[in-house]
């Protein structure tokens, strides 16, 4: 196994922040493998992630110490300009990563790759790659502005998929969608996830998560206070709980019935195997 | 029987004369002491209902009556002493640099005597949790902070009527329980809250009846354990009802009955469900 993503002992402040946003960190994201950042709100995932582009420490400054390899790169040394063909960034707000110069869909896909520098066709071909992938077919000459929140964060999917990265790294990519918005989107990763894709995301939506996610890293005050398998993350349900995250319902359902009554089950992490686990353990008959 | 506070009566809205209706005739009553969910899509009316009844958006045709007040002929600031809004966005409502001054804004601008101004900004900080932030700047604020402000804000009013805009957009797990127990602990208070929402979690949690709006109507309204478990009706709306719904759901097609909206009711439910089992097991 080869790993796309590994950082050691990275620790790290912002020029302006008082303590160290992130401490000690260290994890490591093999080829095709999803990694779900977990954690309450200021617990340091955006800047971990940040910590993967280069935009912490080149673009922020600040006191850094540990490594971060991505694609075989050490990210301290390397350019952001070349990070960005290695790495793609999912921001949370959609506006934040249209550019805002593009009059159409079909132009906002294109304009990374332009700047790259790649030939016409080359370029036409990855458009309608990405455009398709992410669902977005029909919409081409559409304002990115029109669009609705699910399909403007598709459409920064696009842009990032159209460049081919090593690695996409996504920031909490349905935080400001509706449901339908936060559905499409998932969808997506989802199936990017499936089709072996390299992927690091922070994610509020954790009964969402657990379908992709194979690993899980729960940060808390800058610590990485929990790692590994996602499934062991999961049903960790008092750390998660004490932590301000809340496991899947129906893992801490399981919880509740294994501390309270002494119910001893695995515990499911979806829907379909709580199904399972719970019409055993209550002798209901298979449907 | 609890009384009727707000009265919608065949409402229809539109926001220009050319422009699609957002609202279709709708009807509604809200009774003194409710904790009332409006969940649905955007752009099935949602908002423009809770505009409607906060009297920031008059009715295009039909009426909406707050303590038989009609919003059309009463001037807004005598609606907004009895509905109090707290807009999705705290940043949209947030404009003095003193916390202090945040909640004293509304208090000030009814007229009341300085004492009084004091007496509520406190006691309003001190519903939400956020006494001794008084001299904080309110941009310092983390964003859950913010929104604890801009409810505060709005409590200092002393509103019979709390509308919260979709409280829990870009709040992580804690912010929600926060504000679920905040809902809760003003309604238990005597504040009647109309909660906006798309988190199914929270409706399950805190509401004891749910609205759902689609295309400028209402679509269904009752008990939130009934409307959560209209599934088909919420699939055709986009809406995944909560996860414990979900394995209710399948259970009972499995032949177990838990019925539940929340983890602890599902705990409840299935606790006595394994005490009978055990019951039957040792008397055979």
């Amino acid at each position: 196994m080869e790993a796309v993503v590994k950082v050691e002992n990275l620790t790290y402040a912002y020029p302006t922040s008082k303590d160290f946003v992130l401490k000690n960190i260290s994890f490591e994201v093999q080829k095709g493998e999803v990694l779900a950042v977990i954690g309450p709100n200021g617990a340091g995932k955006s800047t971990l992630l940040k910590s993967l582009n280069g935009l912490v420490p080149h673009f922020y400054g600040g006191k850094y110490g540990g490594r971060v390899i991505v694609a075989g790169y050490e990210v301290l040394k390397t350019p952001i300009s070349e990070l960005s063909t290695k790495v793609g960034f999912v921001f949370q707000d959609p506006e934040d990563q249209i550019s805002g110069l593009a009059l159409t869909v079909w132009e906002e896909v294109a304009f990374g790759l332009m700047m790259l520098g790649f030939p016409r066709d080359v370029i036409a071909e990855r458009v309608r790659e990405a455009i398709d992938y992410v669902g977005l077919r029909g919409l081409e000459s559409r304002s990115p502005f029109e669009l609705s929140g699910g399909e403007m964060q598709r459409l920064a999917i696009a842009t990032v998929l159209a460049v081919k990265p090593e690695v996409i790294v996504m920031d909490e990519p349905t935080a400001q969608l509706d449901p339908l918005g936060k559905f499409e989107v998932l969808s997506v990763v989802r199936k990017l996830a499936e089709g072996g894709a390299t992927i690091v995301i922070a994610e509020h939506e954790i009964e969402d998560v657990v379908y992709f996610a194979d690993k899980m890293l729960l940060l808390d005050d800058g610590r990485a206070v929990a790692y590994g398998d996602a499934r062991e993350v999961v049903a960790m349900v008092e750390e998660l709980k004490s932590r301000g995250v809340d496991p899947p319902s129906v893992t801490e359902l399981s919880h509740l019935l294994y501390s309270r009554l002494g119910v001893d089950a695995d515990y499911p992490i979806t829907l379909e195997e709580a199904v399972e686990v719970f019409t055993r353990v209550l002798g209901g008959q298979h449907a | 029987m609890p009384e009727v506070l707000i009265r919608v009566e065949d409402l229809w809205f539109r926001y220009g004369e050319t422009s699609p209706w957002a609202l279709k005739g709708v009807n509604l009553s809200v009774f003194e002491g409710e904790l009332i969910a409006v969940i649905g899509q955007n752009g099935g009316g949602k908002t423009t209902l809770a505009k409607c009844i906060a009297g920031l958006l008059k009715p295009t045709k039909g009426r909406v009556l707050v303590e038989n007040l009609d919003t059309s002929t009463t001037p807004t600031h005598e609606i907004v002493k009895k509905v109090g809004y707290v807009f999705q966005n705290p940043s949209h409502q947030i404009f003095e640099s003193k916390v202090r001054d945040e909640v004293a804004y509304g208090p000030r601008n009814l007229g009341l005597p300085p004492e009084e101004v004091e007496r509520r900004v406190k006691w309003a900080l001190s519903e939400v949790g956020l006494l001794g932030y008084e001299d904080h700047n309110p941009y310092d604020l983390d964003y859950g902070k913010m929104k604890l402000l801009t409810i505060a804000s709005v409590l200092a009013m002393k509103p019979k009527v709390l509308i919260l805009d979709e409280p829990t957009t870009g709040q992580d797990h804690r912010g929600r329980h926060l504000l679920a127990e905040l809902a809760l602990k003003l309604n238990k208070e005597g504040i009647t809250v109309i909660v906006i929402t798309h988190d199914m979690k929270f409706v399950a949690e805190t509401a004891k009846r749910t609205v759902l709006m689609a295309g400028g109507e209402v679509v269904l309204d009752g008990p939130t354990s009934e409307v959560l478990y209209a599934v088909d009706v919420l699939r055709k709306n986009a809406i995944k009802p909560p996860q414990v719904v979900q394995l209710s759901i399948e259970l009972k097609r499995r032949g177990i009955d838990i019925s539940a909206l929340t983890v602890r009711e599902a705990f409840e439910k299935m606790q006595v469900l394994l005490e009978r089992r055990a019951g039957s097991r040792s008397r055979g």
